[in-house]
């Protein structure tokens, strides 16, 4: 079969790309006689062309798209020469379909960049560039097209490609080969124009029939994302999963990521036969040796250059969400195969799209990219973007709707003492807690309402002041009374709620005390948020468990009743969710055990 | 690498699931869908069943391919039809092809869904054949009611297929989204994958009506005034209801052959396939009324 490439087509709104796709299905001979016919009558009751067929409804397909006479989602178009066959994604110009850009352009391995001859270079091409190059398009062609209505003229067109040439090399991308086209007459797209003398270059159809794809590097280290584990029966146990990089054999020494674990490749399973090789971009079945514990999200990784793990990142985002990214709402995160609980700590700047200059935000908006740093519920592999698309790029999933509300490429990774440790005094906290004779640290407690976080931080406090202790109790309901009284319920505030509170109880520790958190907080990812703050063995997640009906029984403030009546909104157990924790360091069953017994389970801990 | 992203769309699909399902048509696409299943889960068979939605109306040869495909694959095999239409009640004859289509393959197909209580539901639609298609993602989502709302796809990045369901619905998941017709011919004749008999031209008794061939596949059609049964060497470019099924002459009886006819053609597929024509943007409104 031919090599294929995959392309996106970007620009802004009416500059020709439709047109332009439409043109280089006909030249190319890709067209049926009945859809050409059919664009042909489509024509007459939408064209933009006074009844001349216009070739932009070979492609805009969605009524809506018809009526408006605008593209508001990707389409994909297969073609196919002698030389190769091409994927092209037809991307929509407007700005409100940006997500629908980015969608297209992240399986590209080449953009063809439109520009109107008379327009030039503008925001929304700007934007387009940005984001091409940030889902790793590297191969960019400028289309300048509509040069018909300019009379051809060369002089602007040499300025139109050196402005762009700025901003392409500006966002990374280094080379630009710059076309004069015009979509309409197909001059330059298929053809050689007549009209043209003064351009060396290639056609448009010739430049991608011929451009020089960069190969990933033969020496790249093997990696396989573990999809499916496959156990037909006790005899079998296959790792299903497409190789992301490097190549492998049977007998290659292996490395499980993040276990760790080690083991050799078996067999090679495709099909019916064996195979005694694999590499990029197949998709196999390996059998390991001994056959040790994988599941879905493993890295099989090679043993002697396995992929980094880590639970900390710096990243780039582009916001696809309705709701604004805002730091410390929890989200889940797909990286390759593997789904954890995430949360972005903090944003560390937006990025004007136009010219590049990186500016101060507390939130990202739909469309906007940023920086920021993002912490993961449990570590995972992961190569920075730039090394491989594969096992640098995820999205974020907003719990609530399952929408995919941004994408992101990670940069690297952050070392969490690096992290922590924002300036470095003479004091340190191990000298302040040594000055108390203890280990300062944060005792979080986490349950539903009436659980029993109250009664048992109380007892937990006098225990340790008898045992001359320094504490601090932090409880959710005095807290809003004081410091985050200007807080109230909806979600954004709640996140916020507990950013401070994290925030309060780090600093305690820092200051050498035993700080007692009594927060429900029903999110994992808060929880994650909290203890991503302090260095390990610092943070016990201390789950204080009752069952709902038990907590709705004992009700000594009477919320659950005016819950249930509908009084209270979004109250935790009702009609909003308790995630129960994933892996707490003590789980405490307070329909079996009295508030001593608590108390004894967690010194013990502490012990 | 067609191959490659297509198996790694259905092992996605199928760790998402929790009641996967294909559905199968007994076309070519499926048959291709069908044994890049059974590649991506061998040696074990596809973890899933098929759903053939018969409408009563299949050229009698596809039936009988379906249950030696399915029984060689070692996968089960759910055949749904709607009973409301069944015993000649809703028929291509009595009825107008849309109408008919609404009940004995729409409502029908989501009948055999909501029963099945499928999330992941693997389909062999490819993006060339008809232009909403061209926009569809490969993990489309249906909502409850199994609506498409084509204004708010998610967006689907690099090869992280986002498969949650939280909140309901499910999934039509296209493996062969990026395949052309030539593609999956060129497949076919690569992995020598069985097809229908009907692909290959042969002599065949067919009808002339509306400009194009019909087979008169059993003694259920009518015939009109002027109607002549003759043989023909015909063969079939897509499969479906053989009343609504139009062939073409072609002498094509070697898969070579057919390859090198389709690479000619000027007449797309579909155009087999009366259900098109019925109306502006007709296949964009199916889909959203629940036709995959
Ligand atoms: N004169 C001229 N008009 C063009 C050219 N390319 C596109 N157009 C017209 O510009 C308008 C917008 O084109 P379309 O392809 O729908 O733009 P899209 O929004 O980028 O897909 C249509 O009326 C086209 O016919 C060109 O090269 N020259």
């Amino acid at each position: 079969m031919r090599p294929t490439l995959r392309l996106v087509l970007c620009g802004s709104v009416d500059d020709g790309k439709s047109t332009l796709i439409g043109r280089l299905l006909c030249d190319s001979n890709q067209v049926f006689a009945d859809q050409l016919q059919k664009a042909e009558e489509d024509s007459r009751r939408y064209g933009t062309q006074a009844g001349a067929t216009d070739l932009a409804l070979l492609t805009d397909g969605l009524q809506d798209e018809r009526e408006q006479g605008i593209t508001i989602d990707v389409a994909y178009r297969v073609l196919e020469t002698p030389l190769r066959r091409f994927v092209v994604a037809d991307a929509p110009g407007h700005e409100q379909y940006t997500r629908n850009m980015a969608t297209g352009a992240s399986t590209a391995d080449l953009a063809v960049v439109m520009v109107d001859a008379r327009k030039g270079v503008l925001p929304q091409t700007a934007r387009h560039t940005r984001i091409v190059a940030m889902v790793g398009v590297r191969h960019v062609v400028l289309a300048v097209n509509k040069m018909d209505l300019i009379g051809w003229d060369r002089a602007r067109f040499e300025e139109l490609a050196e402005e762009y040439r700025t901003v392409a090399a500006e966002v990374g991308v280094g080379e630009v080969v710059a076309i004069p086209v015009s979509a309409l007459t197909g001059d330059n797209l298929t053809r050689p124009s007549g009209q043209t003398p003064w351009h060396a270059g290639p056609t448009l159809l010739g430049h991608l029939e011929t451009v020089e794809l960069a190969r990933p590097a033969e020496d790249q280290p093997f990696r396989m994302p573990v999809q499916y584990v496959n156990r037909p029966d006790p005899d079998f146990r296959g790792y299903c999963g497409r190789v992301a990089s490097g190549r492998v054999a049977p007998g290659d020494r292996m490395l499980v990521s993040p276990a760790g674990t080690s083991a050799s490749v078996e067999s090679i399973v495709v099909w019916q036969d064996t195979s005694d090789r694999a590499e990029q971009g197949d998709s196999v079945t390996l059998t390991l040796k001994p056959d040790v514990d994988v599941s879905r999200g493993d890295v099989i990784a090679a043993a002697d250059d396995p992929p980094q793990v880590a639970d900390q990142f710096r990243a780039q985002i582009i916001w696809m969400g309705d709701e604004p990214l805002t730091a410390g709402r929890p989200y889940r995160m797909r990286l390759h195969t593997c789904e954890v609980g995430a949360v972005v700590t903090s944003i560390r700047h937006r990025v004007d799209v136009s010219d590049g200059s990186k500016l101060a935000a507390a939130r990202l908006e739909l469309n906007d990219l940023g920086a920021v740093n993002l912490a993961t519920s449990r570590p995972v592999p992961f190569a920075p973007f730039e090394q491989s698309r594969e096992l640098g790029g995820f999205i974020l999933i907003d719990r609530a709707t399952s929408a995919t509300a941004g994408a992101g490429t990670i940069a690297y990774a952050l070392m969490r003492s690096a992290n922590v440790k924002w300036q470095d005094f003479d004091i340190s906290a191990d000298v302040r807690s040594a000055l108390k004779s203890q280990r300062a640290r944060c005792l979080w407690l986490t349950g539903l309402s009436a659980s029993g976080k109250s009664t048992v931080a109380n007892q937990l406090e006098r225990r340790l002041v008898i045992e001359g202790r320094h504490t601090y109790l932090l409880d959710g309901d005095n807290v809003r009374h004081g410091l985050n009284r200007d807080l109230g319920f909806t979600e954004p505030d709640r996140v916020e709620n507990i950013r401070r509170v994290a925030e309060v109880a780090r600093l305690m520790v820092d200051a050498g005390l035993i700080v007692i958190v009594s927060f429900i907080s029903p999110f994992q990812a808060e929880r994650d948020f909290a203890r991503a703050l302090f260095d390990p063995g610092d943070f016990m997640e201390i789950f204080v468990d009752a069952p709902l009906e038990v907590c709705a029984r004992r009700d000594p403030k009477g919320l659950y009743a005016k819950a249930m009546r509908g009084e209270i909104k979004n109250f935790t157990g009702v009609d909003s969710p308790f995630e129960r924790p994933e892996r707490p360091d003590l789980r405490l069953d307070t329909e079996r055990l009295s508030p001593e017994e608590c108390v004894a389970l967690i010194m013990e801990r502490m012990a | 690498m067609l191959e490659s992203e297509a198996i790694e769309i259905i092992r996605e699909g199928v760790a998402a699931a929790t009641r996967p399902v294909m559905l199968y048509s007994i076309g070519k696409d499926s048959s291709v869908l069908l044994h890049l299943a059974r590649k991506a889960f061998w040696p074990a068979p596809p973890p899933m069943p098929l759903l053939h939605v018969d409408t009563t109306w299949k050229f009698r040869e596809m039936i009988a391919f379906r249950d030696r495909v399915a029984a060689e694959a070692s996968v089960e095999l759910l055949v749904h039809t709607n009973s409301e239409g069944a015993d000649g009640a809703v028929t291509p004859f009595t009825h107008g092809s849309d109408y008919y289509t609404e009940v004995m393959k729409t409502a029908a197909l989501r009948q055999a869904l909501d029963a099945g209580g499928f999330d992941i539901i693997f389909v062999g639609a490819r993006r060339d054949e008809e232009k909403s298609r061209a926009k569809e993602r490969v993990f489309s989502f249906r909502d409850a009611a199994h609506q498409w709302h084509p204004k708010a796809q998610r967006p689907e990045l690099w090869n992280l297929y986002n498969t949650r369901l939280d909140a309901g619905g499910s999934f039509r998941v296209s493996p062969l989204s990026n395949w052309t017709e030539a593609d999956i011919w060129r497949y076919i004749a690569a992995e020598d994958i069985p097809i229908v008999p009907l692909y290959y031209a042969a002599e065949r008794t067919v009808v002339r009506r509306g400009g194009q061939w019909i087979m008169v596949d059993d003694d259920r059609m009518p015939l009109l005034p002027g109607e002549v049964p003759q043989r023909r060497r015909v063969r079939f470019r897509t499969l479906g209801c053989y009343p609504l099924t139009a062939a073409v002459e072609s002498t094509a009886d070697t898969l070579d052959a057919i390859i090198a006819e389709v690479l000619a053609a000027d007449r797309s597929e579909r155009e087999g396939r009366l259900i098109d024509h019925d109306g502006e943007a007709s296949m964009e409104r199916k889909k959203r009324e629940g036709y995959f």
